[in-house]
């Protein structure tokens, strides 16, 4: 393809769509409906040439393929891109995501659509991109640039408190970002280099690695977000429209942890060993402490947030306990969980546009009149609450498998999650969908329509199908997660003699 | 035919589920009932061939499930006779419910669901009791925890059906906190989650001690113990019975299904399965027998004085499975087997036929408002007094071959614990007939009491019971006409499950006590059930004196007459006695307070907590130091700085002046060092 190969067309492609789209008048309706088809169309592509790009990749092999370099400003720089089993689920979750959140925004973004399809499709090649990069600055560049088009769409199409929330995600993730811009310059002092690979096979002095992966985690620990520092997504998600929250919270949180499976842990293996104890603690804190403060929300969205958080806290606790099971199950749930927490948040849009509110007080009984939605929303509540069966339930217990083998403390407190998760997620749908239905507005709401039920069903199915069938994803990660925990317990080797022979 | 019998269920819940609206409730009747149907058919089948020849036999599914390292998931079935003793029961009993709810449920608009449901919830335990490996059980576990929470909460517009239900997942999800790290230990400890991996590597880790959660302890026996507690949340056994009670919202034949026949015994079936493991952690076993007794026990008492038809069966069935329990603590595997596949049967039994009490009184479930309906309803009223006559132990019928034995090893066994085991079970079979005979008396005999009180609605009676006992009547069905109530015997459809279930619990213990208990047990389970070789605890019970053997007819029949003669003879004394002893009635009640202990310990405290760590903890110092702190400050500083900015020259010259002079000063005391 013009002498790039399919990474590129990855990156490109939704450029190309969102400039076809800036061409468009944008004024009246049929302008606003191609632009609308045309934005739809250009993720369908993208989405299949990432099949395409899924169809050439080997899942044996655990180094990077599909690679592609290019000098870049004649500064060492390079445009460097390729996939490895890690980071190609994440491209196909996003590019998989896309027409949903396209779809999902079809009738209930009326204003400036043409600047909100433009933005969206930015974000989508700002997220590829981050999957794909393979040299530090290119990684940057994505990471951060996809912070814009997300603070516009928060602030423009968002809700009531919209600027408060769009600054303090912005304000948020930036500070971190500033913190890891200046790790990543240390680490070209040091090693002349950006590329990731050769990274890769950098060892860093340990006094060194230590503030390294203090200043990538400052980046990777807000998007996640862990906790103390995920105070701004829930803002950012009550206020983001239902499609902004989507890719919020699919794709964009797992920026974070896949920065760590990319940089912290197998760059500084020392001090990832030497900070999992923080991580740990700061992951069951995370699952305890948000699964209680998402029981008591009255906001459908902010209660999906908090469960994000907590979930996101199994993630953690997976990838730095460091075996093949934690790290896995780590993956896998970031997948499960942009599916899970995606369908919700689509969910709560449904409801939301008939409604137009998120109370949870203002809804009850909805079951009588959208028994469709009520099935729709029951499968993803069980896929949060972590049913077997489901997605949710394989990432959970693989996490959970692997926290044990690295301590059971951990295990112990995290599994209390399984509980709260319960408690919290039927007591949302209890509220919503059960009861009599006595609120007048609720009399006469619609069941999904035939576009809501095209945007459920796959991701239903899916659900469903990788908690019987989570083969596709554990095996693409399994190759490239076994050589991450082989040089990584190599590395630790390596200093334990130098320390022995010190003595 | 193995794959078919578990997945026959899958098919009608999908039949159903999907498009039963299209097909029309009939057609989904039909088809999940016949469905079911066929797959208890071959699951005798499959009995009689496992049981009486073939051995433990594994069919794959699918292949991999979870693969991860070392830790290989696949899907397997299990077939061996403790599985195909399970799989009788469940199917017989769920292709009989099925078929009573077709009568049950005919009035109500949302039949497709329901069926939809009750096979949903068949193919789930079908895959529990077919496991191969503890994952893969799991799977099954939380499957019928979910098909029990839609049940309990079919009736989605009452809200104590709703609350009933979330109870019921979230206390069986702490039973689930416990599995899941005994799944865990054993990982850990064995490095598989497979059966057949596990029950080799279990003896080498006999009294091997483990050092975690900063202690020292015997690695099985805390294994064990958390595994436990998976079983006591799914079998309500003291301590997690709570949600069993309040379960009884659901409809009645998933009460007959799930909370007395099948889900409930889940946790039976559990350590049975694992008993490989259980037998090497003898300390594990004795905490086991402690809290079935206690669970025997306490069930029993509370079902003294319940007013519920559904409740008191709910007790009864808590208590029951407290028996079961003591034996497998005992080491009786298969004696709580034998237990579980009579009580399926006198259990449903009694389950339906108050069903069938309940849709002749047009939903009404106060025993209060019942009396004298034997005239009226003399089938049921029949098959009644056989389930009664089966769960108390009349000799000859099922319970009295299954429940005795438990008492008979209780005697007979060294264990420690052993001893409070007997004790409270005996007493508790005294209460058992105790309350089953007051359940019979105050329906069947005695003064109508529905003409004058019928549908004159609840609050008329000063209860000072708790809230729930009063919302517990399935009042969904008030459509059909406030009429004047003439209790009328159900329909056939309702009756043939009853009088095969009636059959069952009076010839189940008669006909299969050799097989599970008695001589030709060994070559009935074979392998599927291990004891260690100092187990002897299946001889020994055979061996005990014969007052002992006596004593639970004694119990039964002592029982049958205090109830006879303060439900017949003299109604008035059990009202003189709750009122003389009014603290003990209001303790027994109110279930030992236990809903208010656990909503003052967890239930409160956990919000409490939650709107402490979203106001305060997130709001006040995550947000109130970070960016809204900043931000003010930011705000702060700007405000000042901007007043500085007064606009008038002579403060800027002013200013200029000062900064010129400390420039000069700073400057010269430098150049002076």
């Amino acid at each position: 393809m013009f002498g790039f190969g399919i990474l590129t067309g990855l990156v490109v492609l939704p450029l190309v769509g969102a400039a076809f789209i800036l061409l468009q008048p944008g004024k009246d309706e049929a302008s606003v409906r191609n632009v609308r088809w045309a934005a739809l169309f250009t993720t369908l592509i993208t989405f299949a040439l990432s099949l395409f790009a899924w169809g050439q990749f080997d899942i044996g092999n655990p180094g990077f393929q599909l690679v592609e370099q290019k000098a870049w400003m004649g500064s060492g720089l390079s445009y460097k891109l390729g996939v490895d089993g890690i980071s190609m689920p994440f491209v196909l979750l996003t590019t998989f995501l896309m027409p949903f959140c396209i779809a999902a925004s079809w009738d209930s973004i009326t204003t400036r659509v043409k600047e909100y399809m433009i933005a969206f499709l930015v974000l989508e090649t700002m997220m590829i991109g981050v999957f794909c990069a393979l040299d530090m600055v290119l990684f940057y560049v994505f990471f951060e640039g996809g912070l814009i088009p997300m603070f516009l769409i928060i602030g423009i199409w968002g809700g009531k408190r919209r600027i408060y929330a769009s600054f303090k995600f912005f304000l948020y993730t930036l500070v971190g970002s500033l913190l890891m811009l200046l790790a990543m310059m240390a680490m070209w002092g040091v090693t002349g280099t950006t590329d990731i690979v050769q990274l890769l096979n950098t060892s860093f002095p340990s006094s060194m690695q230590k503030w390294l992966w203090l200043a990538f985690f400052a980046s990777f620990a807000v998007k996640m977000p862990m906790w103390p520092v995920h105070t701004w997504l829930p803002d950012a998600h009550v206020e983001a429209p239902t499609a902004g929250s989507v890719i919020l919270a699919g794709v964009l949180l797992k920026m974070g942890g896949y920065g760590f499976l990319r940089f912290s842990l197998p760059m500084f293996p020392e001090a990832s060993q030497y900070f999992a104890p923080l991580v740990m603690t700061l992951s069951v804190i995370a699952i305890v402490y948000t699964s209680l403060v998402a029981l008591v929300q009255e906001d459908m969205k902010k209660l999906i947030a908090y469960s994000s958080v907590a979930h996101m806290g199994f993630v953690t606790m997976g990838l730095f306990s460091m075996n093949t099971q934690g790290v896995q199950g780590a993956v896998f749930q970031m997948v499960s969980h942009g599916l899970v927490s995606g369908a919700l948040f689509l969910c709560v849009g449904v409801v939301y546009d008939r409604l137009h509110t998120r109370e949870i007080s203002a809804y009850g009984g909805i079951v009588k009149t959208m028994p469709l939605y009520a099935v729709a929303f029951m499968v993803f509540t069980m896929a949060n609450v972590g049913l077997p069966g489901t997605s949710g339930f394989v990432g959970e217990f693989l996490t959970l498998i692997g926290a044990f083998v690295y301590n059971p403390w951990v295990a112990l407190v995290a599994t209390t999650g399984v509980i709260l998760s319960a408690a919290y997620a039927l007591f949302l749908y209890r509220r919503v969908v059960f009861g009599p239905l006595e609120k007048p507005a609720l009399a006469g709401l619609k069941d999904l329509t035939p576009r809501e039920i095209a945007l459920l069903a796959p991701l239903a199915a899916l659900v469903i199908w990788y908690g019987v069938q989570p083969g596709a994803i554990l095996n693409a990660c399994a190759a490239s997660v076994q050589l991450l925990i082989k040089n990584y317990e190599a590395a630790l080797a390596v200093t334990k003699t130098a320390a022995l022979a010190l003595y | 035919m193995y794959t078919a019998i578990v997945f026959l269920p899958l098919l009608g819940f999908l039949i159903a589920g999907i498009f039963g609206r299209q097909i029309g409730a009939r057609a989904s009747e039909i088809v999940t009932t016949s469905l079911m149907f066929v797959a208890a058919l071959l699951s005798w089948i499959v009995f009689f061939q496992v049981g009486y020849g073939k051995s433990t036999l594994i069919v794959p599914v699918l292949a991999d499930w979870i693969v991860s390292g070392g830790l290989k998931i696949e899907w397997a079935l299990r077939i061996d006779t403790l599985t195909a003793v399970m799989l009788v029961v469940v199917n017989t009993v769920s292709a009989l419910v099925h078929l009573y709810s077709i009568g049950y449920m005919h009035e109500d608009p949302a039949r497709q669901r329901f069926f939809a449901y009750l096979s949903l919830f068949t193919f789930a335990m079908l895959m529990l009791v077919t496991a191969d490996n503890l994952v893969q059980m799991f799977f099954g576990w939380e499957g019928v925890g979910l098909a029990s929470y839609l049940l309990i909460g079919f009736w989605y517009e009452k809200p104590s059906a709703n609350a009933a239900a979330i109870k019921a997942f979230v206390v069986n999800r702490v039973g689930d906190f416990g599995f899941a790290l005994g799944i865990f230990f054993l990982f850990a400890l064995t490095g598989s989650v497979a059966f057949d991996q596990i029950f080799a590597a279990a003896p080498g880790l006999a009294a091997k001690p483990i050092h975690v959660f900063g202690m020292n302890v015997d690695a099985l026996t805390i294994t064990c113990l958390l595994l436990f507690m998976g079983a006591m949340g799914k079998s309500a056994q003291f301590l997690l019975h709570t949600w069993l009670p309040d379960a009884m919202e659901g409809p009645t034949p998933v009460s007959a299904l799930i909370h007395a026949a099948t889900m409930v015994t889940a946790g039976v079936f559990m350590v049975a399965r694992l008993s490989p493991v259980f037998e090497q952690a003898p300390m594990a076993l004795s905490v086991v027998v402690v809290f079935g007794a206690t669970t025997a026990f306490f069930a029993a008492t509370v079902g003294l004085v319940q007013n519920d038809i559904k409740r008191v069966i709910a007790y009864s069935t808590c208590s029951q499975l407290g028996y079961m329990f003591v034996a497998l603590g005992l080491g009786g595997y298969s004696l709580a087997i034998f237990h579980l596949f009579t009580h399926a049967f006198f259990k449903a039994l009694l389950f339906l036929g108050a069903g069938s009490v309940i849709h002749a009184m047009h939903h009404e479930q106060d025993m209060r408002k019942m009396g004298g309906l034997h005239k009226h309803i003399p089938i049921t009223f029949w098959m009644m007094t056989i389930g009664t006559f089966a769960l108390t132990g009349l000799p000859l019928m099922a319970g009295f071959f299954s429940k005795d034995a438990i008492i008979e090893a209780a005697f007979a066994s060294q264990r420690p614990g052993a001893i409070y085991a007997f004790l409270l079970i005996v007493i508790a079979a005294g209460l058992t007939s105790f309350y089953s005979w007051r359940l019979v008396f105050m329906t069947f005999f005695g003064k109508p009491r529905w003409q004058e009180e019928a549908h004159a609605g609840h609050d008329a009676h000063g209860h000072n019971d708790h809230a729930h006992a009063a919302h517990g009547h399935d009042d969904h069905a008030h459509s059909h006409g406030h009429g004047p109530l003439v209790p009328h015997e159900s329909p056939a459809v309702m009756l043939i499950p009853l009088y095969v279930l009636a059959a069952g619990a009076i010839f189940a213990g008669l006909l299969f006590k050799d097989q599970f208990i008695g001589y030709s047990a060994d070559g009935f389970w074979k392998q599927s059930l291990y004891y260690a070789p100092t187990n002897t605890i299946l001889t020994d019970f055979h061996n005990v004196p014969g007052i002992v053997a006596l004593l639970a007819t004694i119990m039964m029949s002592i029982g049958f007459v205090v109830s006879m003669y303060m439900y017949i003879f003299s109604p008035q004394t059990p009202v003189r006695l709750a009122q003389r002893h009014g603290l003990i009635y209001r303790f027994l009640l109110n279930k030992w307070y236990f809903d208010e202990i656990y909503n003052f310990l967890f239930v409160r405290p956990a919000f409490w907590l939650g709107r402490l760590f979203w106001k305060s903890g997130d709001g006040r110092i995550i947000d109130g130091l970070g960016p809204d702190g900043v931000s003010a400050r930011v705000i702060d500083v700007a405000g000042r700085v901007v007043r500085l900015q007064t606009g008038y020259v002579y403060h800027y010259a002013f200013t200029m002046l000062i900064g010129v002079a400390a420039l000069i000063t700073w400057y010269l005391l430098g150049g002076v060092k």
